[in-house]
């Protein structure tokens, strides 16, 4: 995802920990962190994925004053052909197939990353419930010096159908 | 907290309880965190009506997520230099997932120790929900 300024913030590093349920204490006590190797806390490793929180386009993230495709009154809020993943999801026809990371270094509160992507390969392959679509996603993370300091490698599939296995959000 | 290259062998494993019976709660406490607000994750009535899905069912990145904690916990704090997996089936409400890492090889490059990992993540079914490798930096 495409983001200029991802402020790396130890709140929000605790409640990533905590929703993942890992209870390390790196990942949110500030003087445990400081007598460790690492010396101060840093980010689970799927972290950066919370970058979605600074896209302002992003679309799994209800917008102020948008239709938002979740229930309301009805089942959806926008007609089905509105939506539709991108890498990370959508109505039932996007799906999260693979994520990859490769860190040059992890990241500490204080960092504040900005992010490019470009598109990567794409196939077809035939599935149980129909043809499916894979489009790969290639981001980099950099900090506030420019220095590359993630690179993630996503596949994202479009399936015609809801799929009963393959693929995940 | 770091593994040594002389204290690994190719061949070790591990595994942990990622979780026992995943709760709505855990996958909504997700997509807070994450800013994923797919409503296939978090809106039952939307996955069920208007995307036909039994219900819903945890973003693949919990899972990645929570099958990373058994690599940090083994090859210590900050010692991942690659990790990534594919997502081969889907966790719902009230799974209990277990993941396995093993060592593939230990590698020295340019004086430094690396251990490469394959990692799995099944379901009380023994179903395979996610499946990937990671690398590792080791102490000497």
């Amino acid at each position: 995802m495409a983001v200029d300024r991802f402020p790396i913030e130890t709140g929000h590093i605790m409640m990533f920990a905590r929703s993942i349920g890992d209870p390390n204490p790196i990942y949110a006590d500030e003087d445990y962190a400081a007598g460790t190797e690492v010396g101060g806390v840093i980010a689970p490793p799927t972290f950066v994925q919370a970058s979605a929180q600074y896209d302002p386009d992003y679309i799994l993230r209800p917008k102020i004053g948008e239709p938002w495709f979740g229930s309301g009154r009805e089942a959806t809020g926008v007609r089905r052909e509105r939506s539709g993943g991108r890498g990370g999801g959508g109505m039932g026809s996007g799906l999260h197939a693979e994520q990859h990371f490769e860190y040059h270094r992890h990241l500490r509160p204080g960092d504040v990353l900005s992010a490019t992507t470009r598109a990567g390969d794409s196939w077809e392959r035939d599935g149980r419930s129909g043809k499916l679509r894979f489009s790969e996603t290639i981001t980099e993370y950099r900090d506030q010096n420019g220095e590359l300091v993630i690179t993630a490698r996503g596949v994202g599939v479009m399936t015609e159908g809801p799929t009963a296995q393959k693929g995940d959000g | 907290m770091a593994v040594s290259a002389k204290g690994l062998s190719v061949g070790d494993s591990r595994d942990m309880v990622l979780v026992d019976d995943l709760t709505r709660t855990q996958i909504v406490q997700y997509a807070g965190a994450s800013g994923d607000y797919n409503p296939l994750h978090t809106d039952d009535k939307f996955a069920k009506e208007a995307a036909g899905y039994p219900g819903v069912f945890a973003h693949g990145m919990l899972t990645m997520g929570m099958t990373g904690r058994l690599l940090t916990d083994w090859m210590g704090d900050g010692r991942l230099t690659k990790y990534g997996v594919r997502f081969s089936k889907q966790v719902w409400p009230g799974d209990t997932l277990t993941a396995t890492a093993s060592v593939d090889a230990i590698r020295e490059v340019d004086g430094e120790w690396f251990a490469d990992l394959s990692v799995m993540t099944l379901n009380q079914d023994g179903d395979m929900v996610v499946k990937g490798t990671a690398t590792a930096r080791l102490d000497p």
